[in-house]
């Protein structure tokens, strides 16, 4: 056993410690809490690199590596977790612990004069922790653990300006909508522990994504036909869709933007959404395991789980797309764009398989969290301003985000030669040879214009045309994205044209520029000519075809056709933003004025969360005073009824007691009285008396013997 | 056999502690200082059991058996397996958290705290008792100090409410007295494993319904009526919806320090009584009526965590919580005896019913302990509109107290996970239906529970809280053994399942 593997675990230890570590110090220890952060993951870092090079080393076919250890007992079995080291895990452990650290340092700048930055360095670290061990994790519930702390960090950073009620909902909001995607994950594992006995992803030969216990698992049939595969898989999805922003549990992830902005680079862009496309990747084995009979038919029909991810996906690049093009906050038009991007992995992944879903995964991390740490630079250069219509003219302002914003921004919409556009590409190509439906392609191909459009119409207003700075009074979007945002009004009120956009310092510019540098050439470790990525990644050598595979015509097709369509989507987006540009903040979008019905529609995401509060919400809500109705009342009532039962019970008793025993008693007492007294009245003492009765009975007696002898 | 009387040392220990406190303690603070070091010595003394404790046996130790009322078969025998060790334990972890939640208690304290550790013993004696007859004695005795603990020192309705609760409780040991007396009219004993052995084989029922012979009851339905005898008093004090309505009134108007001693220990009464009598002596009739069974633990799971979201007051929401908690432990116990040729997924199930026990013990505890220091602050007024951005002022207070509500709503790493994941683990293969539905009571508590940490702590700070002070340095290493078993038991859970899985096996086994 390498040592390297050995001690893997210490990847996310190292930063979870840290964060252990900075939650003891006082809120006054901001320099150590940010260098232990920043350390521990440099060490991260360093061995993710490590572990990148050990598993190159490797053969192909022998990279996968993992140490399991006993967790808990339970009878006559030992439960199990460990870690493990693939071509997958390797290339997202650099990938996160890279861009996490370029965050850290971005976050200094940016946090700089944040009451709780010792506090906002705690969680990063934890959540750094926790991704690493998502990665890493070689048990479906090691991954479910990290995977609910990953959520818990989250939960804490949305709402990291607690005080500002917006943030605290955001917060809650996120921690449940993933949650309910999370039940679907437990129950999808607790069946696949039951069914496939382990939980471990690898075990020699046993683990539940391995052969031996997958080849059985589809025998058992679980209902409507479709095997325990299929469920198991979908159920697990869920959990996938419900992190990774997937329709219908997209709704969290545009209000998880009320978080500190590295706070969006990092965890709502680059790394904890993409986790669900993550363990799609991981258990792609179990999503496309099939019984054996219908194997042949397998390689022509995909699985109905890999269906329905496929569908989801393709639904979600569309429908995000369209709703961030009608957004007017910096913040949530990226958000909207990283819910469309993560629909178009897990569309890849529907399609091609994990190597296509996470090469789009990578590359995306870097210009995502490059847009993000851009728009973060803006919004700090404009003092906390989120609104596009309140910028404009930026480049000349903040040439170095600029610059990098705008690679970015090429790479996100697919422009030739950048990295998104071969990855986006590789998954248009295998949706256009998806055997079931070519409609998922259709759907991508048009999300692929609007993504074009909108960061088109995004760049106009930010960085074209004049400034727009806020009305004096203009109470700012979010007060709490500025540190403080009194100091910010006061500055707004006083001295409104003193305070130019500037451009960020060197701690937030120099992240900025080596994560464009990423954007640019990353994409051309997977081009269809060199697939270097997804060799590595399916664990097979690399045969390179060389240029003739750009020759191939269902690939050129594709490949004119994004292009084609990513050229419009810029011009459609440069012709009608920047040619005209808005000079007021307040004047109306040119969509909007073209189409205010739809704009509106677009602008409110769809109603989908009005939908939501209007049934899901209510109908909880009334649920829950049902149940306290229920409780007051009805079994309440029982005990109620059997209390006034046995009152009442009593209550006869007692009159019973009182009158017809009592009364009995005493109407008996009182008659014998009556009687004494009536017999007392005889004796009276006087001889006479006693006389007359004598000679009245010696009477009645003469007179009853006369009678008696003549009958 | 009859070695050293550890387990009649441990009971009466507490019961001593109470008489010397009415003899002796004069003051309230050298009543309170008492009653901390006789349950802290009373929770060593559990902790040197459990060290002592031979975890490769499943049988029972540091037995105790003493002829006491020959004429009636009454033997005075204790002892502990995993199960009741457990059990102690979850009982002498609450009882200073309770001590400790009581400290501002001012009013006739010796007597409260006298009460209190009277408690603790009866509770401990109902732990190690395998006899019948004294078993229901400590059963039935520990409804006196509860009674007078909420009666005299609880809340505005504390008279309704400790008469409801003694009575209902009442109510359910009854039946299980006269479930229990017809069963000795043929057995002629009290003690539980022979009963359990008996009804192993099958030989128990059959007498006792042929010598009893109702007129109109079938054998089958005579043993079900006994069964519901006995179910009903277990089902009463853990309890089960819908026998659980004394409970919110009783957990709300009773001192804080006493609701905890009630949710952390004396509830756990019911656990193992369902665990020690109902599943070995009943398990043929819980057969036969599974499906009404598993309906109620859903029930009691969902609708009390529905419940729970339609409450204001704090007290109330971790009452129903309380219950919604306990039902998955019931959950699993119920599952324990669905005929089943594998018992892999029972184990999972006994396992995780024991890990919720004691960690339901000690969380909300935790809880309610913070509650007390919640409503102490803001002069007795504990409704979710009094609070509002407190996380400001008191932030370590924020802090500790959302790792015990993260620990409540089972979040990975703390102690809630290990026994819910168990428990969902052995019960799914069981009963597909029953835990997915179960699975919802996951999803209310945690959005109950955001709510809590919404109102309360984030937000714009309530004006009236302006001053609310953040945890003393006392509190804040009072608290800390206990936030720390959280992580403990949440990243070690096999520190506990080491000790009882050999009873667990054993138990598992000896079913059917």
């Amino acid at each position: 056993m390498n040592p390297l593997v050995a001690h893997l675990w210490l990847i996310p230890v190292l930063p979870m410690a840290a964060a252990g570590i900075i939650a003891l110090l006082p809120r006054s220890k901001r320099l150590p809490a940010a260098g232990l952060a920043i350390g521990s993951l440099a060490v991260s870092l360093v061995l993710s690199i490590a572990a990148f090079a050990h598993t190159l080393s490797l053969p192909a076919a022998q990279r996968l590596e993992f140490v399991n250890v006993p967790w808990l007992q339970f009878g006559d079995k030992w439960l199990r977790i460990g870690w493990l080291l693939d071509p997958l895990t390797a290339v997202m452990l650099v990938m996160v612990t890279f861009v996490g650290l370029l965050i850290f340092i971005y976050s200094t700048g940016y946090m700089a004069e944040d009451e709780n930055f010792t506090r906002f360095f705690c969680f990063l670290a934890l959540f750094a922790g926790a991704m690493l061990a998502v990665l890493i994790a070689n048990s479906l519930l090691l991954l479910f653990m990290a995977w609910e702390i990953v959520g818990l960090t989250s939960y804490l950073l949305i709402g990291f300006w607690y005080h500002n009620p917006a943030a605290a909902a955001a917060a809650k909001k996120a921690f449940l909508v993933t949650r309910i995607g999370d039940l679907g994950l437990l129950i999808g594992m607790v069946w696949l522990y039951a069914q496939a006995g382990t939980l471990l992803f690898y075990d020699n030969g046993l683990g539940s994504i391995e052969s031996g216990p997958l080849s059985h698992l589809p025998a058992h049939t679980a209902f409507f036909g479709l095997s325990a595969a299929s469920p198991i898989a979908i159920l697990i999805f869920c959990g996938a869709a419900g992190k990774s922003g997937q329709v219908p549990l997209h709704v969290w992830l545009p209000d998880a933007m009320e978080g500190p902005t590295p706070v969006s680079a990092l965890i709502h862009a680059a790394t904890m959404v993409a986790a669900g496309v993550f363990l799609m990747a991981r258990i792609y084995p179990l999503m496309s395991s099939t019984p054996e009979a219908s194997a042949l038919a397998a390689a022509v029909t995909p699985t109905a789980a890999l269906q329905l991810v496929t569908w989801i996906g393709a639904i979600t690049a569309l429908f995000a797309a369209t709703i961030a093009v009608a957004q007017f906050d910096i913040k949530r038009i990226l958000a909207y764009s990283t819910v469309s991007q993560l629909g178009y992995m897990m569309m890849g992944l529907g399609v091609g398989g994990p190597a296509v879903g996470m090469f789009h995964l990578i590359t995306h991390a870097f210009f995502k969290a490059l847009l993000f740490l851009g728009a973060g630079s803006v919004i700090h250069g404009c003092s906390g301003e989120q609104d596009i219509r309140r910028m404009g003219g930026l480049r000349k302002y903040m040439p170095v985000t600029f610059a990098a914003y705008t690679a970015a921004m090429l790479a996100l919409c697919g422009f030739p030669l950048f990295a998104g556009f071969w990855s986006k590409d590789g998954i248009l190509d295998a949706a256009h040879a998806w055997s079931p439906s070519v409609i998922p392609f259709w759907l991508g191909t048009i999300g692929a214009l609007l993504t074009a459009f909108y960061m088109a119409r995004q760049m106009a207003y930010v960085f074209f045309g004049t400034l727009r700075p806020a009305a004096p009074h203009h109470p700012s979007h979010h007060p709490a994205e500025t540190e403080q945002p009194i100091a910010y009004e006061d500055v707004a009120e006083h001295e409104p044209h003193t305070h130019r956009p500037h451009e960020s310092p060197a701690v937030m510019t120099v992240p900025l520029v080596i994560l464009a540098t990423f954007a640019v050439l990353l994409g051309f470790l997977g081009t269809p000519a060199w697939p270097w990525f997804q060799a590595f990644l399916n664990r097979t050598d690399l045969v390179a075809p060389g240029f003739s595979a750009f020759a191939e015509p269902a690939f050129l097709t594709v490949m004119l056709t994004s292009t084609a369509v990513v050229l419009i989507g810029l011009f459609l987006g440069w012709w009608l933003y920047s040619r005209n540009p808005i000079t007021h903040a307040d004047a109306p979008d040119i969509l909007d004025s073209a189409a205010p019905a739809a704009f509106t529609f677009l602008g409110h995401a769809w109603y989908i969360n009005e939908l939501y509060a209007a049934t899901l919400v209510r109908l909880n809500s009334t649920f829950a005073v049902l149940a306290d109705i229920l409780d007051r009342f009805v079994f309440g009532g029982v005990v109620q009824l059997v209390t006034w039962a046995s009152l009442a019970v009593a209550q006869f008793d007692r009159l019973f007691d009182t009158y017809a025993i009592n009364g009995g008693f005493d109407l008996g007492t009182h008659t014998v009285r009556l009687g004494g007294w009536f017999t007392t009245r005889f004796q009276t003492g006087r001889v006479q008396t006693y006389l007359r009765f004598i000679a009245f009975a010696l009477i009645a007696l003469v007179l009853y013997l006369l009678w008696g002898a003549t009958a | 056999m009859n070695s050293f009387p550890a387990l009649s040392l441990l009971t009466a220990l507490p019961a001593a502690g109470a008489v010397l406190i009415l003899l002796f303690a004069r003051t309230t603070k050298l009543a309170r200082f008492t009653a901390l070091l006789v349950s802290l010595l009373a929770l060593f003394f559990v902790h040197v059991l459990w060290h002592h404790f031979d975890s490769a046996s499943a049988a029972y130790q540091y037995q105790e058996l003493h002829p006491w009322i020959p004429a009636l078969n009454v033997d005075y025998h204790l002892g502990v397996d995993g199960i009741g060790l457990l059990m102690l334990l979850a009982a002498a972890i609450v009882t200073p958290i309770g001590i400790a939640a009581s400290w501002h208690i001012e009013r006739r304290a010796p007597l409260y705290f006298a009460l209190v550790l009277l408690l603790e013993a009866c509770i401990f004696g109902s732990f190690t008792a395998l006899n019948f007859f004294h078993w229901f004695l400590y059963w039935e005795l520990s409804l006196v100090p509860a009674f007078f603990l909420v009666r005299l020192w609880g809340g505005q309705r504390r008279a309704a409410a400790s008469t409801q609760f003694l009575v209902y409780t009442m109510v359910g040991s009854i039946t299980l007295l006269l479930s229990f007396l017809a069963l000795f009219l043929t057995t002629h004993t009290w003690d539980f494993a022979q009963l359990a052995a008996l009804a192993q084989s099958g030989q128990l029922m059959p007498p006792v319904t042929a010598k009893l012979a109702w007129a109109r009851f079938t054998p089958h339905h005579l043993a079900l009526l006994l069964f519901l005898g006995a179910f009903l008093g277990f089902a009463v004090k853990v309890p089960l919806v819908p026998f659980h309505t004394w409970l919110p009134d009783a957990y709300t108007e009773a001192p804080t320090g006493t609701t905890i001693l009630l949710t952390g220990a004396m509830s756990k009464m019911g656990i193992y009584g369902f665990l020690r009598i109902l599943v070995p002596v009943f398990g043929a009739e819980m057969q036969s009526l599974l499906k009404p069974l598993l309906f109620l633990a859903v029930a009691s799971i969902v609708l009390s965590a529905y419940a729970a979201l339609a409450q204001k007051d704090l007290k109330r929401i971790f009452a129903y919580s309380s219950i919604n908690h306990l039902g998955y432990c019931l959950l699993a116990i119920f599952a324990l005896v669905i005929a089943n040729p594998d018992p892999t997924q029972k184990y999972a199930a006994l396992s995780g019913a024991l890990l919720q026990t004691l960690n339901h013990a000690i969380t909300a505890a935790t809880v309610f302990w913070f509650i007390a220091l919640l409503e102490r602050r803001a002069g007795g007024l504990r409704s979710l509109a009094d609070f509002g951005g407190l996380r400001r002022i008191a932030p370590v207070f924020a802090g500790l107290m959302g790792i015990a509500l993260f620990s409540s709503l089972g979040l990975p790493g703390l102690n809630g996970f290990p026994g819910e994941f168990l428990i969902f683990k052995g019960v799914f293969p069981l009963a597909p239906r029953a835990s997915s539905f179960a699975t919802l009571g996951l999803l209310l508590t945690a959005i109950f529970i955001l709510t809590v940490i919404q109102r309360v702590f984030t937000g714009p700070l309530n004006p009236e809280r302006s001053t609310f002070p953040d945890l003393t340095r006392g509190e804040r290493l009072a608290l800390a053994p206990a936030i720390a078993l959280m992580f403990a038991l949440g990243l070690f859970p096999q520190i506990i399942l080491g000790v009882v899985n050999p009873t667990v096996v054993a138990y598992v086994q000896h079913l059917f």
